[in-house]
């Protein structure tokens, strides 16, 4: 027998109102995976990951990590089976240092003493903020406050990581580092990971699920997806569009 | 947690009670002694809604509740079983149970902010209501009349465990509730650095966080708010010793005000800053009643509102910052003031 | 049956009592998101200016319609542009000065007119229903009430100032795009809450008689009813009424009057757990 995927939906749909906002998605990722979500904004992406983090319950279909329903479970027990989450708008104890921060993250599920090692290890290594262990993070620039959740998340060590934008409003070089510490997480956790940036997505992605208007629309290769006419029309369109515009 | 526990304030305070011990009985009589008790008694109180919530982000503005629970439970139990070793430990009990009750009704229906202030007050109302409508002989516990509005008078002194006939006089009632309130403060000075305090702060930070970290919120603020409750409780028990009678107006709402103007005066978020609070406000009330010209209302609303306004922070976070000279909260980034609008307790992606 | 009518118009006396105690802390919460701790006060200087304005000689209705709304509304003004206007967006903060606020305003009222009760006799006489007693003057607080309720409706469904609140309180962002100025609509409608108060503390003063400290028995239940309520203004207030005061009127007759009022405070409790967002959060979505 194989192993069950490490999250499966089955026609997961919610709706708030008259809104459809994720609708009959079927999705798998295997273990140590590395996908990236993309669709344009509205897509239903963030939704996705508010069903999957147990935020937002389903009004139908059913959510699976490593073979068992999500279904009922608290936040803080989803966490529990290994997923973490750096959310598009950073979500930090703000008045707690960076130190702090990461250390809670790791404290939950080992000793003491090994939150401590982990926690100077992503801090010094893994994230590289030995400068500001001891800053609270209300003072930290976003792009900074985007790599201490980074290191939060990863100091979890979850089996899975859903990554909400973790490049939106780096510049060059930063998204270069983001890049690689993308593709070193993966070597130990399974990752999705929603972007708009192409070039980024193509450095650190295999497959690539697009998502419109709730629904998924292709899921395929990088390549394959960046051909699709109905990805073109739907994002990469709008997308070459406005580079169009801001180019002239 | 990061190695170097600051211990200078449980210090200072091992030293200012012991030498409150040692140095008040000495030079002021036993009237002057007693002032000073209800002093040290009303701090407790103070304390125990300065950790759950300064530290557990819980404002209930019922919780005079607890406090009067340990006054009324402590009354009942000193007169019903004479040794009242069993009663001190009871006022701890009953309201850390009832907080348990109350508490798992609140977080685990999710219940926060306006709704919980609601709630909470909602519920004081409730026991002043009942507390105040059971004159008459048939609202009895045990050999105990509650005596409706009248309250219950005559409660008895505690006594020493074991010796029934060896009970406190007033120089020893003083020297008890400040080791206690010494104790108190030690204690939840030691939780707020253990990794468990570390947890309650960091739910009070961003709850949302804490849980997709693994954290169970809802248990977190319950053993919270139950602590804070036997704490309340137990300087209820001291209040109680101390007036020898207790009534229904350790319910009222006017009681729950008193303890978040402490709060809010000294600082919330800090422990020191609601004992500081307390006396301040304390030693306020009876001056202006030894005066007798000034509405002691007039004064303390005047006060809340100043405070709120202009000192939003409270004395002791205020002083603290002006002390080491630092100036507001700044961003490491230039870039950072257009994007510094980031909600304290932003939702997932929001 | 005459013992079913006289429960029925105590029932209906109760609602709109509390209609009436609770729409102006309602209009300030759900337009504002403000909690006014002082709007127990607020009612207790309508009562106090109807007095005092009767005893200067000024009919009775022309105190209680006219002078104690505007006398409140006045000072809703001032505390508006003093207090809460520093505030916006501080909810706890709010209710903390506020707090303060109804502790300043018993202090200064009993300074002023002493701390005793003080009282005018109801305006109205008796109407027998068969062989019970039943005070005219409750068909009037009824009125009161209905007119309160559809003076709002209108001002809010038709008026321009209605629009423009609504606006507001949907995108202050957006209103000031349009070239309105949130903070006079905020303004505003802290004095019609204000004033609100003022009237209810006027209407309720010769039934309930008037002290200095009898705020803190408004409030509790205001801030309740308007919790319950939920955040829509009208729907929400006359709905939690509704069910709270039932609740109290059923019990007070079936026991005492305080375990009527230990069952109006349990109602709310349950009321809250099951639906923590307030009445209005679960159902009547969207209406104002």
């Amino acid at each position: 027998m194989m192993n069950p995927p490490l999250v499966e939906t089955r026609e997961l749909s919610v709706h708030f109102g008259g809104l459809q906002a994720v609708n009959n998605v079927n999705f798998s990722l295997r273990d140590g995976e590395l996908r990236c979500l993309i669709g344009p904004n509205g897509a239903g992406k963030t939704t996705f990951f508010r069903l999957l983090t147990g935020v937002h319950a389903p009004t139908s279909g059913t959510v699976a990590v490593n073979g068992r329903s999500i279904a009922g479970l608290q936040t803080h027990q989803i966490a529990r089976l290994g997923v973490g989450i750096k959310t598009q708008i950073p979500s930090l104890f703000d008045n707690l240092s960076v130190r702090e921060n990461i250390w809670l993250s790791a404290r939950r599920n080992h000793s003491r003493a090994a939150a401590n090692r982990i926690a100077d290890s992503v801090i010094m290594d893994e994230v590289g903020l030995g400068e500001y262990a001891n800053t609270e993070t209300a003072k930290l620039s976003h792009g900074l406050r985007q790599w201490v959740e980074l290191g939060v998340v990863i100091a979890q060590r979850p089996k899975l990581i859903l990554l909400d934008e973790p490049a939106a409003g780096m510049t060059g070089h930063d998204m270069e580092k983001t890049a690689e510490l993308i593709k070193r997480i993966n070597r130990t956790s399974a990752m999705i990971v929603v972007e708009h940036d192409m070039e980024f997505i193509k450095r650190i992605a295999k497959t690539v699920t697009v998502f419109n208007r709730g629904e998924v629309l292709v899921e395929s290769d990088v390549d394959t997806v960046l051909a699709d006419e109905r990805v073109r029309e739907v994002y990469l369109g709008k997308q070459t569009g406005r580079q169009h515009d801001t180019g002239a | 947690m990061n190695g170097s526990r600051n211990y200078w304030p449980i210090a200072a305070a091992v030293i200012a009670a012991l030498s409150a011990i040692i140095v008040l009985p000495v030079i002021y009589d036993e009237y002057a002694l007693l002032q000073l008790t209800i002093y040290a008694i009303l701090s407790v109180l103070a304390l125990s809604l300065a950790f759950i919530w300064g530290y557990g982000g819980i404002l209930s503005f019922g919780h005079a509740v607890f406090f009067g629970l340990g006054a009324y439970t402590y009354a009942i139990g000193a007169m019903n079983f004479g040794e009242t070793t069993i009663a001190l430990l009871l006022s701890m009990v009953i309201p850390a149970l009832f907080a348990a009750a109350l508490g798992y009704f609140l977080f685990y229906g999710r219940i926060s902010d306006v709704y919980l202030g609601a709630i909470t007050l909602t519920v004081t109302l409730i026991f002043f209501d009942l507390a105040s409508s059971t004159s008459g002989p048939q609202y009895r516990i045990g050999q105990v009349a509650l005596g409706g509005f009248n309250g219950i008078p005559s409660i008895p002194q505690l006594n020493v465990p074991g010796f029934p006939d060896w009970t406190l006089s007033t120089t020893e009632l003083f020297i008890l509730s400040v080791a206690i309130l010494a104790l108190v403060y030690i204690s939840l000075r030691l939780l707020i650095s253990s990794d468990f305090g570390r947890v309650v702060i960091a739910i009070k930070e961003n709850e949302v966080r804490a849980e997709l970290l693994g954290y169970d919120a809802r248990k977190y603020k319950l053993v919270t708010f139950v602590i804070g409750g036997a704490i309340a409780g137990l300087a209820g028990c001291l209040f109680a010793n101390w007036g020898g009678f207790t009534s229904p107006a350790v319910f009222a709402l006017g009681q729950s005000v008193q303890i978040i103007i402490w709060m809010v005066v000294g600082g919330v978020g800090t422990l020191a800053g609601p004992v500081i609070g307390c006396v301040l406000m304390q030693w306020l009330t009876s001056s202006l009643a030894s005066f007798g010209t000034v509405n002691n209302n007039l004064v303390l609303g005047g006060i809340l509102v100043i405070v709120v306004l202009l000192l939003p922070q409270g004395l002791v976070p205020t002083i603290a910052r002006l002390a080491r000279g630092r100036r507001p909260v700044q961003r490491l980034d230039a870039t950072a003031g257009a994007l510094g609008a980031t909600p304290a307790k932003s939702e997932v992606g929001a | 049956m005459d013992y079913l009518i006289a429960i029925g118009l105590e029932v209906v006396s109760g609602i709109a009592s509390l209609v009436l105690i609770s729409i102006g802390l309602a209009v300030v919460f759900g337009m504002m998101k403000v909690i006014n701790l002082a709007h127990g006060e607020f009612l207790m200087m309508g009562g106090y200016a109807t007095i005092a304005a009767s005893k200067a000689g000024i009919n009775i209705w022309i105190a209680i319609l006219v002078i104690a709304p505007l006398v409140v509304g006045l000072v809703g003004l001032v505390v508006e542009r003093l207090v809460i206007r520093h505030l916006y967006g501080r909810v706890i903060d709010t209710m903390l000065a506020t707090w303060g606020l109804s502790l300043l305003f018993i202090g200064l009222v009993t300074t002023v007119f002493g701390n005793t009760t003080s009282g005018i006799s109801s305006p109205l006489g008796a109407v027998n229903i068969g062989p019970i007693g039943f005070s005219a003057y409750k068909f009037f607080i009824v009125a009161v009430a209905v007119a309160v309720i559809v003076t709002l409706y209108l001002l809010f469904k038709l008026s321009r100032f209605g629009l423009i609140a609504r606006a507001t309180m949907q995108n202050a962002d957006m209103s000031a795009a349009l070239g309105v100025d949130p903070a006079r609509v905020y303004a505003a409608t802290f004095a019609i809450g204000s004033a609100l108060a003022g009237l209810a503390g006027g209407v309720l003063a010769p039934v309930t008689g008037v002290v200095p400290s009898i705020g803190a028995a408004f409030v509790a239940k205001a801030f309740i009813t308007v919790i319950g309520g939920g955040s829509a203004v009208l729907v929400g207030t006359l709905s939690a009424s509704g069910i709270f005061a039932t609740v109290n009127q059923l019990a007070s007759f079936a026991t005492t009057p305080v375990i009527g009022e230990v069952a109006l405070l349990g109602a709310a409790i349950i009321l809250l757990r099951l639906f923590p967002r307030g009445i209005t959060g679960r159902f009547f979505k969207g209406r104002i």
